[in-house]
């Protein structure tokens, strides 16, 4: 078998490398800092690699709100339960969202009562189950941000396309500017540098951080997900820093153009309008949540099946998931963390989650 | 989530469709969200649709990022 492709090209990989990286970083002699990162995958990269431990006396990395599944908040997998529970009715999503408690259990514990949820790799995955069942209506809870997004959004423009009439999407997608922006005005976490996510900028492209960058003076780097690629990143971080310059460096250029993805962002725009949106953890954030535009109303779910109806959503009791999103409460520091809430059995999305800062934390905390 | 995969595409079909090899695996991932593509291409996948081509002058790019880095000092 082959080796499996990665994004790193010839000669910029391996142990030696990562080693010389590490000892570059170390040679930051600037203040005492606090970094955040807001991707799962970098959550989950950091945690693998022990890199905090490792990181220069005085530099810390948070996790931000990276992991989609954890920002979506009880009120909306309430939702889902409820749709879940109409006959007739395919719940379609991804597994990461299928162990999340709502107020009242799971996706996996309904449909281990017999409801028909069933996980999809992807939302073509969805249209094409909507295409074998057409005497089933088929829900695509939709999660994520601008990587995610924009499939879906090609998935409704498909629908209609074939004259589709059972395939909706109850979106939960999150537009992820409104929570950088959030985050760096907020005075307690004092941003010092932001780690900014591969996959969601391929979309968005590296040039959609500078206006951060500008108005928070904060700096901002690009960065992929092979510990070189997260170490290179926080290279380009500590050396803003101590320059005292702030800029966005894009530091994953082989996955990340300067304008992102223009067909998925053209898509995106067409079948979304953005919305005020509440995020577990951050609140409610205007303009921050990808709404099916009233002219697809026929493919949103909440239109279509949820008129009238509100769900008020309840977060677990003693679980610190909000300030563990907002980085403000470390995965540890909550008095539930590997007692009353582990993988196994969580209490907040998230432990839930493999990538939320909880899950990682856990599977990785002998590293 | 955001999980991504680089991979090689191999096979081109009219639906829109490509079969992507990662490293010996093979997947039918949708190409509608590339503004083009074709066999040969080195792409990013993300939940079955890919979103990025890999552009060789963006590898050398990369290579030139890690060394500025190390043979740079700020201090």
């Amino acid at each position: 078998m082959r080796s499996s492709p990665t994004t790193l090209p010839e000669g910029c990989s391996g142990a030696a490398l990562a080693a010389r990286l590490l000892a570059r970083l170390r040679t930051y002699g600037g203040p005492p800092v606090s970094l955040m990162e807001v991707c799962g995958t970098h959550t989950v990269a950091v945690a693998r690699m022990g890199l905090r431990r490792l990181l220069p006396t005085g530099v810390r990395l948070r996790s931000g709100p990276g992991c989609p599944v954890c920002v979506t908040p009880v009120e909306v997998f309430d939702e889902a339960l409820a749709l879940a529970a109409e006959p007739g009715v395919i719940l379609a999503t991804y597994g990461d969202a299928l162990r999340v408690p709502g107020s009242v259990g799971s996706l996996a514990d309904v449909r281990a009562r017999g409801a028909d949820v069933r996980v999809v790799y992807g939302a073509a995955e969805a249209l094409a189950l909507a295409r074998r069942e057409p005497r089933r209506e088929v829900v695509l809870l939709g999660l994520g941000f601008e990587t995610t997004a924009p499939g879906v959004a090609w998935a409704v423009l498909q629908a209609r396309r074939e004259g589709l009439s059972n395939f909706t999407v109850l979106s939960a997608h999150k537009a992820l500017m409104p929570a950088l922006h959030v985050l760096l005005r907020d005075p307690e976490l004092a941003v010092a540098g932001l780690l900014c996510p591969g996959h969601a900028s391929m979309v968005l492209g590296s040039r959609a951080y500078a206006p951060l960058a500008q108005t928070y003076r904060v700096p901002c780097a690009v960065a992929g997900f092979e510990p070189e690629e997260v170490l290179l990143g926080l290279g380009c971080l500590l050396d803003q820093i101590a320059r005292g310059e702030a800029r966005v460096d894009n530091a994953y250029p082989s996955a990340v153009p300067a304008d992102g993805n223009p067909t998925a962002l053209r898509v995106l725009g067409q079948v979304f309008e953005l919305t005020d949106s509440r995020w577990r953890g951050l609140g409610a954030l205007p303009g921050s949540g990808y709404e099916v535009a009233p002219e697809y109303g026929a493919y949103d779910a909440r239109r279509r099946f949820l008129a009238g109806r509100t769900f008020p959503g309840q977060e677990p009791a003693g679980c610190a998931c909000a300030g563990v999103l907002r980085g403000r409460v470390e995965p540890a520091d909550c008095p539930l963390f590997g007692d009353r809430c582990t993988p196994h059995s969580p209490v907040g999305a998230c432990m839930v989650s493999s990538e939320g800062a909880c899950g990682a934390q856990y599977r990785f905390r002998e590293v | 989530m955001c999980v991504a995969v680089p991979g090689e595409i191999v096979a081109v079909a009219p639906d829109g469709t490509g079969v992507v090899d990662f490293g010996g695996a093979q997947r039918t991932v949708s190409l509608a969200l590339l503004d083009r593509s074709q066999v040969g291409d080195f792409v990013i996948v993300h939940a079955g649709f890919a979103l990025h081509r890999i552009d060789p002058d963006e590898a050398r790019e990369t290579r030139e990022l890690f060394r500025a880095i190390l043979a740079d000092d700020p201090t």
